[in-house]
């Protein structure tokens, strides 16, 4: 879909502005001001999860538990952002979720291998953003973490916050 | 099961909904980061301009238009072919300068703006400048030089969102012999 191609340059955009002005400060690219960077994102695509699915749920019956959620979120929530369902979904049954998305959608013009493999970290603090709003405005806290072994292959660990 | 329904229909305008909140949280952002609503429409404009010369290759590559004769031809295309292709509205083309060089493009209804409010302490935002960007870039990929602001927005309080373009001059390339 054309608007795709559209998302996609607008996010690699802002992922470029985000880290744009590191280049000024030289040598200060510790982890503190990494971390940073990471949180800067994330929050754009905390936002951006919680407007998602408020829009999307509108038509939606209540859901049974927690892991009615998450299904939710594997399926419906992921076809209309990311474009495919996700591939695998593992649980531990203790709040511990894993997503596993073997063509992410964000990551499949960038490689398809090991090469740029240090650079996916900042093309999923936005996604992880984005699922973490989603849950948290379906009323669960939650730790979300991507983690890429080899590309457009990802692994997002979604850990619920008890309350 | 009821959750299943209207799932294909509205996939598109889903996308569009994750393209315009995008949008506004990078807008937040910006605002955040600088101080001065000049600054914020400068970053946009740039940004823009980034994708603008990137999105060229895709919109050429998919709709298979050809290279424009003039003017008219050019404001055409943008509005009818790739307003639409990738925003989903199609703007009216007018007040056109007696010489040709310049026109207006006219939009409704700005999908960029869906969902939002302009606050009071921001009155020099042009909040959808990131499209002046895109516009510019993408034409000085097809060695047009314009130039393209906003002089109508629905957001301040005006009836229609007006784009202005401005032809300036052709780029010429030293091409090398034979490639046209």
């Amino acid at each position: 879909m054309a608007d795709d191609a559209l998302f996609e340059f607008l996010h690699m955009e802002i992922v470029a502005h985000v880290y744009r002005d590191l280049q000024f400060i030289k040598g200060e690219t510790d982890n503190k001001d990494r971390a940073s960077r990471v949180s800067i994102l994330e929050g754009m695509g905390y936002r951006v999860g919680q407007g998602l699915i408020e829009r999307l749920t509108r038509d939606s019956p209540c859901f049974k538990d927690e892991l009615d959620v998450m299904k939710f979120i594997c399926k419906d929530f992921w076809t209309k952002v990311f474009r495919r369902q996700v591939d695998n979904l593992r649980t531990n049954h203790q709040g511990t979720y894993v997503l596993q998305d073997n063509k992410f959608n964000l990551l499949t013009q960038l490689s398809n291998g090991k090469q740029y493999l240090d650079q996916a970290p900042k093309y999923l603090a936005f996604s992880c953003g984005v699922v973490r709003g989603a849950l948290s405005n379906l009323g669960l806290e939650s730790v979300v973490t991507a983690e890429v072994s080899i590309m457009p292959s990802c692994k997002f660990q979604v850990v619920i916050q008890k309350l | 099961m009821s959750r299943q329904s209207n799932r294909t229909t509205d996939s598109k305008k889903m996308n569009s909904e994750l393209f315009t909140l995008t949008y506004g949280a990078l807008v937040t952002q910006l605002c955040k980061d600088y101080e001065n609503d000049e600054e914020v429409n400068k970053q946009l404009d740039k940004m823009g301009y980034n994708i603008g010369v990137r999105l060229i290759e895709d919109f050429l590559a998919r709709s298979s238009v050809g290279r424009c004769q003039d003017f008219r031809e050019t404001a055409d295309v943008i509005a009818k072919v790739a307003f639409k292709t990738y925003l989903g509205v199609t703007p009216s083309v007018t007040n056109w300068s007696p010489a040709g060089d310049e026109f207006s493009l006219i939009l409704e209804s700005n999908p960029l703006v869906d969902f939002v409010e302009l606050p009071d302490n921001h009155n020099a935002l042009i909040y959808s400048n990131l499209l002046c960007g895109v516009l510019r870039g993408a034409l000085e990929m097809v060695q047009m030089a314009v130039d393209v602001k906003f002089v109508q927005d629905t957001l301040r309080g005006d009836n229609v969102t007006e784009i202005r373009m401005k032809f300036i001059k052709r780029i010429e390339e030293n091409l090398p012999a034979g490639d046209e």
